[in-house]
């Protein structure tokens, strides 16, 4: 097979990513086929900005597959700090590894490895971005929990400006029939023009509004609430006006269907109160456990072992 | 460079000698045509090049033109395509035109122009070159192949000598 990359969730078809999907599922209901398929594989996790959730998550699916990890937590302990390029780092990386993770605080670092790389890139997120992983592991939960992605009334809430997992989200979820979008943001946070100028070319239906109460929610499936990122404002004034403007509570979700499931990519601030996590629609640490399937799926068919 | 130009001013009218081998970019929007020279790298050329500025035109009013005595395989016509795809071409061979190029938007420029954002990888590693491809033609939009960000149309003093 040919060198591929995970840049974006769009690199893969509708039917790449129903595929990779299906085998995710297979993978949490038989575990222990895939216990040791990538043994003898090195999964390299390079991450020039701190997250741990995500690192976390990459390096429990490759051990999860039998394979072992190596990489860098921060850029503070790698040679970056010395002013190694992106792309040096990649072509060094790529004889001690099979596969490679990365995070990247500038947007489109990831790509520049790939087109240096002799081995397959998954991106792990770039700035503001794209965040590939986040927005199959979203997929997937939707899919799992309403049996489709199709015909579907999504709400995205918070940060929709700086929000690169909404971004993504959008352009997966608008591949799909009868796709319906409410975006709530405040004023200053709305989805950038060239993404709702996109979705308007493709027909997709979608309405903005700033407030989150009982008339937003009554006939969504999915509410996907996201943090105001504080590393995305170049002004902490601004950050700090934002930062609350949304509290979902157990009040409010009260007054949300029954059948609306709230997401979150995590880590939340305040914008779930905890209160929330015991209702049955909370279901952003399910999402947590997806992202696991998915990036061992993701692992196994970047490597072509998918079915060995 | 040479930039000898033979101007003969007669009755209002100002004529430019002819070119034996090269080019004439005519309908080039007035006020444009220091960029295109900038862009095209004109002023490496050891050559002949007329720049016409602020010429009366039926179609646009007011029209810059460019005349190039080089070989005829020298311009980047993706450059000048991304400039302005209206822009007529004469290609000049033996003292006659010999073609009317037709110019279209590039798929992609490479070093061009410059990718504004600040969270953009290329605003870091100065070494990447910078690439920018033609996500909807029909809107002339151009976004960073890295980041995405779309080119906001301005052309800027900095040009690339790579």
């Amino acid at each position: 097979m040919a060198l591929r990359h995970l840049m974006s969730p769009l690199d893969l078809s509708v039917a790449e990513t129903e595929k990779l999907l299906d085998l995710a599922n297979d993978m949490e209901q038989h575990k222990e086929q895939y216990a040791h398929i990538c043994d003898g594989k090195r999964l390299a996790t390079l991450f020039y900005e701190p997250s741990t959730r995500t690192r976390l998550s990459f390096e429990a699916a490759m051990m999860n597959l039998g394979g072992k990890c190596l990489g860098f937590p921060s850029s503070d302990v790698s040679s970056v700090s010395k002013g190694e390029s992106v792309a040096d780092t990649i072509r060094v990386v790529s004889c001690y590894a099979d596969i490679c993770a990365m995070r990247h605080p500038k947007e489109g670092a990831p790509l520049v490895a790939s087109m240096k790389s002799s081995i397959p890139i998954i991106n792990a997120g770039d700035g503001g971005h794209q965040h590939p992983t986040q927005t199959l592991t979203d997929m997937l939960t939707i899919r799992n929990l309403k049996g489709r992605l199709d015909h579907l009334k999504i709400g995205l809430c918070g940060d929709l400006k700086f929000g690169r997992t909404v971004h993504s989200l959008i352009a997966s979820l608008s591949r799909y029939e009868g796709i319906e979008f409410v975006l709530i943001s405040p004023e200053e946070l709305r989805l950038p023009g060239y993404v709702t100028a996109g979705m308007r070319k493709k027909g997709i239906s979608y309405q903005e509004v700033v407030q989150l109460g009982a008339e937003t929610m009554k006939d969504l499936d999915i509410l996907y609430m996201t943090r105001v990122q504080k590393e995305r404002f170049f002004n902490e004034e601004d950050y700090i006006r934002m930062k609350d403007f949304y509290i979902l509570d157990k009040e409010k979700l009260d007054s949300a269907p029954k059948d609306m499931y709230v997401l979150h990519p995590l880590p939340r601030v305040n914008e779930i109160a905890v209160d929330v996590d015991q209702d049955p629609r909370a279901q952003y640490f399910t999402q947590v456990q997806n992202g696991v399937y998915v990036r061992m799926a993701l692992i196994l068919t970047l490597l072509d072992l998918e079915g060995k | 460079m040479s930039e000898a130009v033979t101007k003969h001013v007669e009755e209002g009218t100002l004529n430019i000698g002819a070119l034996h081998e090269g080019f004439v970019l005519d309908h080039i929007k007035a006020g444009m045509a220091q960029t295109i020279y900038r862009y095209l790298h004109l002023g490496r050329l050891d050559c002949q090049v007329a720049i016409i500025k602020n010429a009366t035109s039926h179609k646009m009013g007011r029209k810059d033109i460019i005349k190039v005595e080089c070989p005829i395989d020298y311009l980047d016509f993706d450059v000048l395509g991304f400039i302005d795809d209206n822009i007529t071409v004469d290609v000049i061979k033996d003292n006659k035109v010999i073609e009317k190029k037709k110019l279209t938007l590039p798929h992609r420029v490479v070093n061009v122009i410059k990718c504004k954002n600040p969270r953009c990888i290329t605003s870091i590693e100065h070494g990447l070159d910078q690439i920018f491809e033609l996500t909807d033609p029909e809107n002339k939009t151009y976004r960073c192949k890295y980041c995405e960000t779309k080119w906001d149309g301005t052309f800027m003093h900095w040009v690339a000598y790579k």
